[in-house]
């Protein structure tokens, strides 16, 4: 009796929405390669974060005054009076690293498996975009607090502007608001930040799916699961029903519906997560002043710059690109140049093989001497500008940027293993 | 249905006329959404002028003033700085002050008004962090030279008429504020000299 109830129920809705079949489409009858493996667990982590992000996000802004006067006193009074403020704000301040550890661990599983390579561009450039406001985001939500690593570190990036050619100055004056950082500039940071930037990023992630699903999931292997229509033996193809949209275009084979197989697998991820995320959000959540910067308990002061002026760590990459160039403008460009060059990685690669399992020894070292360059950058971009760190700053962009001049001259001949023709078990 | 033959000719000369008209709004209400970010009225006010009592300061001595939210440094050099000054030129970038970083008034060997008294703004070139003032002790960063201004951020280097050295990220001199002097006593930093006798 019930169960009629709902069906009719959910009938009745389809009619009027496509949920059912939205729901088939994007979960129980999705085809996902079977051979998923540890490096899928970050886009659905991702998810996660953002949602927690968004949640605490909209918690915080209760009790949370965006004013000059006001907004370092708020956040004390978040952390010592509000019942659980202290919770909530750890959630949201610890949760800004662990998106940009996801999201790294994410880009990183793209470049070691050709994830940005043909047909998904597209969805490389959304992936990036979200990277991009990202970073505005997070850049943004650190001045909040008011404290004076969020004041100096906010004089130094909006400066950065200033090395834009004649309306440099009108510029950084335009971002400010003011003739230095203030209550002003605080104010539309806080405006961009609860509700511009989330915005985009919400959309910019529907994109980002909408497009996985329209060209499908790559894998490990970075063998395609969708054939030719015809081309697969009936009883070599999936045994599983996949939505038409998929199936009625292609032969499926190697493949699992994302739900249950794979949504199973993510809660295992998210356990393993949680319990990471947790303990640092209890136990280290000032993550031993990379997550939180010392200066950053006393209030902002404009006439007192903090000794070391680092950037949060997750922003150390691109902190030292900017530093070893010693020209405003050059730096700035180099710093702009390293997202850049990320943007454009998928007509850098001009290799068909995906997988770095089965291309060459040379883009396996290439692509290990970059994350070796990428992780030495973003430490040497939380540490003083010493005559050595910036030596192997220096050699670490170079590096960094390497990456990909190699890859676009070895990619177009390179000597690749024979790809094999389905994933095997 | 209408019958009417198709004028494609015209549909296509007012599609493109409603899409050029259309988006003339657009940029027009564009324009109260990008101007609202401008410094406001009350910014603006809040920028006057500041007088800095100066009396009282001693040679080689520097105290902070604070004008529109930035730190300005106003040092009482000694005559033998000022003497010194000439003898690293070399080692600069801009040494004789040829881009606009200082009032006309300013654009000279000391880049002051008044020889011994430097008014700058403490908001490094490179990245506006405040650069530290080193009395003595300046030598360890330039050697035989014994006083000026390092920036703790990135290590740019200024000498005592806040000119930047070479070979450090921060491109240009240091900021000379208008300013001016009411008496011998003192200094109004905001406004120049003739910009006082035009009010009056």
């Amino acid at each position: 009796m019930l169960m009629k109830l709902a069906t009719d129920f959910m009938g009745w809705i389809d009619k009027r929405l496509p949920v059912t079949d939205a729901w088939n489409k994007h979960l129980a009858q999705y085809p996902a390669p079977k051979n998923f493996n540890f490096w899928y667990f970050f886009g659905s982590l991702a998810m996660l974060v953002l949602v927690n992000q968004i949640v605490t996000g909209i918690w915080l802004t209760m009790n949370y005054e965006p004013s000059g006067d006001g907004a370092f006193a708020s956040v004390e009074y978040i952390m010592r009076d509000v019942d659980f403020g202290w919770l909530l704000r750890y959630m949201h301040s610890t949760g800004a690293s662990a998106f940009f550890v996801v999201v790294y661990m994410h880009m990183m599983r793209g470049l070691m498996y050709g994830s940005y390579q043909k047909p998904r561009e597209l969805l490389w450039i959304f992936g990036m975009l979200i990277f991009l406001v990202l970073m505005a985001e997070a850049f943004m939500g650190y001045l909040l607090p008011w404290g004076n690593m969020s004041y100096w570190g906010a004089q130094v990036i909006i400066s950065l502007f200033g090395a834009v050619p004649i309306i440099g100055d009108d510029l950084t004056l335009w971002i400010r608001g003011d003739y230095v950082i203030s209550g002003a500039t605080l104010n539309r940071f806080f405006a961009l930040h609860v509700i511009a930037m989330p915005l985009v990023l919400v959309v910019l992630v529907f994109l980002h799916i909408l497009a996985l699903h329209e060209v499908g999931s790559n894998n490990p292997e970075g063998i395609d699961i969708k054939k030719p229509k015809g081309s697969v033996k009936p009883e070599e193809l999936s045994k599983f029903t996949f939505h038409k949209q998929y199936s009625e275009k292609y032969d499926i084979v190697d493949a699992v519906p994302f739900h249950p197989y794979y949504s199973v697998k993510d809660i295992m991820g998210v356990a393993g997560f949680l319990f990471l995320f947790c303990w640092v959000m209890f136990f280290a959540p000032e993550g031993g002043g990379y997550f939180m910067e010392a200066p950053n308990f006393t209030p902002a002061n404009g006439l007192k710059t903090p000794e070391h002026i680092a950037p949060v760590w997750y922003f150390g990459p691109f902190y030292t690109i900017l530093r070893v160039v010693p020209d405003k403008l050059l730096g700035a460009v180099a710093m702009f140049g390293a997202i850049v060059m990320l943007f454009a990685l998928p007509w850098f690669d001009r290799g068909i093989v995906k997988s770095v399992r089965y291309r060459s020894k040379l883009h396996l070292v290439n692509l290990i001497q970059f994350a070796i360059c990428f992780v030495v950058l973003g430490a040497l971009g939380t540490m003083p500008a010493t005559p050595t760190a910036n030596l192997i700053g220096v050699i670490a962009s170079f590096g960094y940027f390497g990456f990909f001049i190699a890859l676009w001259f070895y990619s177009k001949n390179e000597n690749t293993k024979p790809v094999p023709e389905r994933i095997a078990d | 249905m209408s019958n009417v033959p198709v004028n494609n000719g015209r549909r296509r000369f007012l599609t493109a006329a409603t899409a050029v008209v259309g988006g003339a709004g657009v940029v027009g209400a564009a324009v109260p959404f990008i101007a609202s970010w401008n410094p406001s009225a009350r910014a603006k006010a809040a920028g006057a002028p500041v007088e800095v009592n100066i009396g009282k300061l001693q040679p080689g001595q520097l105290i902070r003033a604070e004008w529109r939210g930035k730190p300005v440094y106003v040092v009482r050099r000694t005559e033998q700085t000022v003497n010194n000054l000439a003898k690293h030129d070399d080692q600069l970038r801009d040494p004789n002050s040829e881009k606009a970083q200082q009032p006309v008034y300013a654009t000279n060997a000391y880049r002051s008004i008044k020889p011994e008294f430097l008014v700058a703004l403490g908001v490094c070139t490179h990245l506006g962090c405040a650069p530290t003032h080193h009395g003595g002790d300046f030598d360890q960063f330039v050697e035989g030279v014994p006083n000026g201004f390092f920036c703790p951020c990135h290590g740019s280097k200024f000498d005592m008429a806040g000119r930047v050295f070479q070979g450090v990220p921060a491109p240009l001199n240091l900021v000379v504020p208008e300013h001016s002097f009411i008496n011998d006593d003192t200094l109004l930093i905001g406004v120049s000299s003739d910009a006082i006798k035009g009010d009056a």
